[in-house]
């Protein structure tokens, strides 16, 4: 098949597409744009192992397939318009390409706080340039840290400080519990306890105001006017989706870009989304459009959007992706398979116990939607076999 | 087909065995063991396990 696919964003996300269109049978030209000047690369460890020093940038770059050795990577490139009706991309040196089909795999930045005070000594952690940042000022002697945002990341670059010696580290939220929208009140407590239990002073129910400091940060100003001193603030509130370049062609940009079933984007058969920045409808629950920012996306979309690209969607299945991810904090794991943020209203512990290694199950309707495991192998063996059921079950619309 | 993980880099996911369960698996103690020389219909399997390792550990060599 002849041609010009261009993928804009390349991360998880740009590669698997590029692979997954040799896969599914493209031969024509492949032009992957980045705006980052690295090669695809893990963002996992940016919160963990990179931050802790125990991975070299180097072992994070992702090896591409053999298939993929003729796709043209344009590193540093920004792409800042899209004019989807004619079939063209403007890039930032003012070039224009035009293509026969578009991945839009731009995924996500860091949404900031936006309050008064100095910049410096502020962090966010999305790409490799942070972490590195971030890691020499968390090493430092005597370091306070407060984290701003008591969510996945958040809680993880707790964690890491606290292993890697910080003399302070704080999780401010104006939440009650962390972790608590994506995983209910149950195993939130359960994860407070143990993030205290091992060093991390949280201060929840309390927002951020402003910070203290002339050149650089000395404290964090709370909701209640008092304040927290700080060294190194890292700000974890959220990201936004990348999709400023697809504007004014007449999408839903509302939250990430709109796509349909198979990932088309705008109603055209030439446009597909993947990875974090693509809101989809998934049958497998309520065929509501949502983005799902988990690791596991981008290769599963990749794949079912590249083949759609390439041969149509005659006889294809609309996607309808098993949710999974993991999160690693201090020395123990939590790993989820399907949509337990669907099913908080009723949420049951199906395997061991809260004290120790816990399955966690979330049901919407008496029906499972969801798994969590904290814990060792016994609760990633059980959250195996709820897996399984997870799979086997018939969508929730058809 | 020759797999090989990276023992150093594995941190014992298991989302390989459920791409390739016939390939690998994880022992009593949550750890990975697996099947170094395949058969090479499995290919496909093992392709999607390296995919899916969140540490990147598996490789094939021909
Ligand atoms: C610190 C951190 C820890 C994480 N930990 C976990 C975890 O433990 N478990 C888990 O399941 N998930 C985790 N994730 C989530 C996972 O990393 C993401 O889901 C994944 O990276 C999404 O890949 P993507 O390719 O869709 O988007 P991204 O990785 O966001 O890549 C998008 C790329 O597009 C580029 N781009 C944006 N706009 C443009 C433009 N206009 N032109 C050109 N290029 C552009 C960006 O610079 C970027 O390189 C973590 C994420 C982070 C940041």
């Amino acid at each position: 098949m002849g041609g010009h696919i261009v993928v804009a964003g390349a991360s998880l996300g740009g590669l698997r597409a590029a692979e997954q269109l040799r896969a599914a049978g493209w031969t024509g030209g492949i032009t992957v744009i980045g705006d980052e000047p690295h090669r695809p690369y893990n963002r996992p460890p940016l919160s963990k192992e990179v931050l802790a020093g125990k991975a070299s940038f180097a072992s994070l770059a992702f090896t591409p397939k053999a298939s993929a050795a003729d796709v043209e990577w344009r590193l540093g490139t920004r792409v800042t318009a899209a004019r989807l009706a004619e079939r063209a991309v403007e890039l930032h040196d003012g070039s224009v390409l035009s293509y026969d089909g578009l991945v839009v795999a731009t995924g996500m930045r860091p949404r900031r706080l936006r309050c008064p005070g100095p910049l410096a000594g502020r962090h966010t952690v999305r790409m490799i340039d942070d972490a590195q940042v971030l890691r020499d000022e968390l090493t430092r002697p005597g370091v306070r840290v407060v984290v701003v945002g008591a969510g996945f990341i958040g809680c993880e670059v707790a964690a890491t400080a606290v292993g890697l010696g910080a003399a302070e580290v704080t999780v401010v939220d104006p939440l009650p519990l962390p972790m608590v929208g994506p995983l209910g009140e149950m195993l939130a407590r359960v994860l407070l306890a143990r993030h205290e239990e091992r060093g991390v002073s949280f201060v929840l129910g309390s927002g951020v105001t402003g910070f203290e400091g002339d050149d650089r940060v000395t404290g964090v100003v709370l909701s209640d006017g008092s304040v927290l001193p700080a060294d190194v603030v890292v700000e974890s509130v959220g990201s936004l989706a990348n999709t400023e370049w697809l504007d004014g062609n007449g999408l839903d940009l509302s939250d990430g870009v709109l796509t349909d079933q198979h990932l088309r984007v705008g109603g055209r058969p030439e446009v597909v989304a993947v990875g974090d920045v693509a809101r989809f409808p998934n049958p497998r629950y309520d065929g509501v459009p949502r983005r799902v920012e988990h690791w596991s996306m981008p290769a599963d979309s990749a794949k079912h959007a590249a083949k759609v690209l390439v041969g149509g969607d005659a006889g294809v299945a609309p996607f309808a992706p098993l949710p999974t991810f993991w999160s690693d904090q201090h020395d123990f794991r939590l790993q989820s398979f399907g949509a337990p943020v669907l099913g908080l209203g009723d949420v049951r512990v199906l395997d061991g116990d809260p004290s120790g290694d816990v399955l966690v199950g979330y049901h919407r309707d008496g029906r499972l939607v969801g798994v969590v495991a904290l814990g060792g192998p016994s609760a990633a063996r059980a959250a195996a076999r709820y897996r399984a059921d997870l799979l086997k079950q018939p969508a929730l619309t058809s | 087909m020759k797999v090989v993980v990276d023992m150093n880099k594995c941190q014992d996911h298991g989302q390989c065995v459920f791409a390739a369960p016939d390939v690998f698996r994880m022992d009593d103690d949550g750890r990975l063991a697996y099947v170094p020389d395949p058969d090479g219909a499995l290919r496909d399997e093992v392709e999607e396990a390296a995919d899916v390792c969140p540490l990147q550990a598996i490789r094939i060599e021909d």
